[in-house]
């Protein structure tokens, strides 16, 4: 079926399908408007802020793909003790979750930045540890933050995951003289991970919309780096629509890459 | 720190303690968690209808405005709309003949947060009016009810049911992003209690109590929830 001149003209007729006069002009009107932004606007401070950005744009998926990884290993014990855990292990889980779910993520990073780190001087012995240089930054408490927001959020995507791989499966597991650590390993881990993977990747671009909050603890990412911009050349407009052209552009590579990811690995309708 | 760990008279309702300005920020938070939800609801009614009915040009709008909002950081997203809105606001008063405004921040906020979860509840309640069984629609046609009248009879009320669990997370979520108009300088919850922490230097306590109150509206919003979702789903089969 793949004959190359039929793929060919299906892709020409589906671009002239997009492709209609109305879009057309809408296109130029959006050309036209970004035009008349990098022509009007005031765009000589960008030269001297490029290396700066850059290194926001490296902080900011540092700490988006940090917390993701950490906050996954915390959110399969958080979902199996809410699956399958004694009672003792199930509420302090379901209670993280919903605690962490039910209140405002800039609050929960202001709580650690500001409380804890306040306690923390008053500890004795803690100044001369090796933590010490650490705790004094305000990195820590960022990726600390979103850390535990995504394994609240992703420990009861995979409670639902857990308790929905069949029974069967398992008992098959079992059947065969499986040890239940190995049970776990081969056959519930998997396959949770392969029911959730569309779910997670969807949670993985929300979370990249909650990086630019550890700005608010000093902690320089992408929009660390444009509010200084905007501090030092009185500029409103320019820098904004800058980190959000940026932020559109991070989302739309992470859509692309998940959905490569996706289409590699069926993962819908299992 | 003195004696006691915990000051349980920083939190008092009078002016010693700090109870009363909490409670005045949360006041704030509220008015702009209904205020901002309900303008995305009536942004998304509308924005629902134009991306099901409307014509090409306004279809392709409405998916620019859903995607670039959806796209965005809310905390970008409230920074361009709160500067360059009043901004914008101010300048066209200014060519118009008219003096600048003094726009309130609870205005702003509301605007701010509406226009945010109109691209949100646009996706829900297109979703829920397409799943609508097409002969209801066809039904009223037949008995020649008008185009309002099929609306306002039988897409709001079927569409309901399928739309509730998505507007009910998009309450949660509103609640929630409230607290980020604190970056922009509005006193809402979270930031009357960071200045009540910074003035008492008793931060833990502080952000502990407005978690509480976040907590607690996030609990009694939930329990409202399960009343109005198995109310809307009477007559429905049972699932599960």
């Amino acid at each position: 079926m793949a004959h190359p001149a039929s793929t060919m003209i299906d892709r020409a007729a589906r671009t002239s399908l997009w492709l209609k006069p109305h879009r057309i002009a809408l296109i130029a009107i959006a050309v036209a408007l970004v035009a008349s932004a990098i022509i009007f606007g005031r765009w000589d401070w960008l030269p001297n802020y490029l290396p700066r950005l850059g290194h926001g744009v490296v902080v900011t998926l540092a700490m988006l793909f940090g917390s993701a990884a950490l906050g996954f290993l915390f959110a399969v014990p958080l979902g199996l003790a809410q699956v399958t855990g004694p009672f003792w292990l199930k509420w302090p889980a379901a209670a993280f979750c919903t605690v962490i779910r039910g209140t405002p993520l800039l609050l929960q990073l202001w709580l650690l930045y500001y409380g804890l780190g306040s306690l923390f001087p008053s500890i004795p012995g803690i100044r001369s540890s090796f933590l010490w240089p650490y705790l004094r930054e305000a990195w820590p408490y960022g990726l600390a933050a979103l850390t535990i927001s995504f394994a609240a959020y992703e420990g009861e995507v995979m409670r639902g995951a857990f308790a929905g791989v069949p029974s069967g499966e398992l008992q098959a597991g079992r059947a065969f003289g499986m040890s239940p650590f190995k049970v776990f390993r081969r056959i519930w881990l998997p396959r949770a991970v392969h029911r959730a993977l569309p779910t997670l990747n969807g949670e993985t671009v929300l979370q990249l919309k909650s990086t630019p909050l550890v700005a608010t603890i000093t902690v320089v990412d992408l929009y660390g780096v444009i509010s200084r911009v905007r501090q030092e050349t009185f500029l409103t407009y320019e820098p904004l629509l800058l980190l959000a052209a940026i932020y559109m552009l991070l989302t739309a590579v992470l859509v692309i890459l998940f959905r490569y990811f996706e289409n590699r690995i069926p993962t819908r309708g299992v | 720190m003195d004696a006691p760990l915990i000051n349980w008279a920083l939190l008092a309702l009078d002016p010693p303690g700090w109870g009363g300005v909490l409670l005045r920020g949360f006041w704030n938070t509220l008015q702009i968690a209904v205020g901002g939800y309900s303008l995305g609801l009536l942004i998304g009614m509308f924005g629902a209808l134009g991306k099901l009915y409307g014509g090409p040009v306004a279809r392709d709008l409405l998916e620019v405005y859903t995607t670039v909002v959806r796209a965005v950081p809310e905390l970008v997203l409230i920074l361009i709309l709160y500067y360059a809105g009043t901004d914008l606001l101010n300048q066209l008063l200014l060519t118009l003949g008219y003096g600048r405004v003094d726009i309130s921040g609870l205005a702003a906020g509301i605007f701010v947060i509406g226009v945010v979860q109109g691209a949100y509840s646009t996706e829900v309640l297109r979703g829920a009016i397409k799943s609508i069984a097409p002969g209801q629609l066809d039904a009223g046609r037949a008995f020649g009810m008008s185009p309002r009248k099929i609306l306002t009879r039988i897409t709001i009320p079927a569409m309901l049911p399928f739309a509730i669990p998505g507007l009910a997370n998009l309450w949660l979520i509103a609640t929630k992003d409230t607290a980020l108009l604190a970056v922009v300088g509005f006193s809402e919850l979270t930031l009357v209690t960071r200045q009540a922490a910074g003035a008492t230097k008793h931060y833990l306590l502080f952000f502990m109590a407005a978690g509480a109150i976040y907590l607690t509206l996030t609990l009694v919003s939930n329990v409202l929830i399960g009343f109005v979702e198995r109310r809307s789903r009477r007559g429905f089969a049972r699932m599960t």
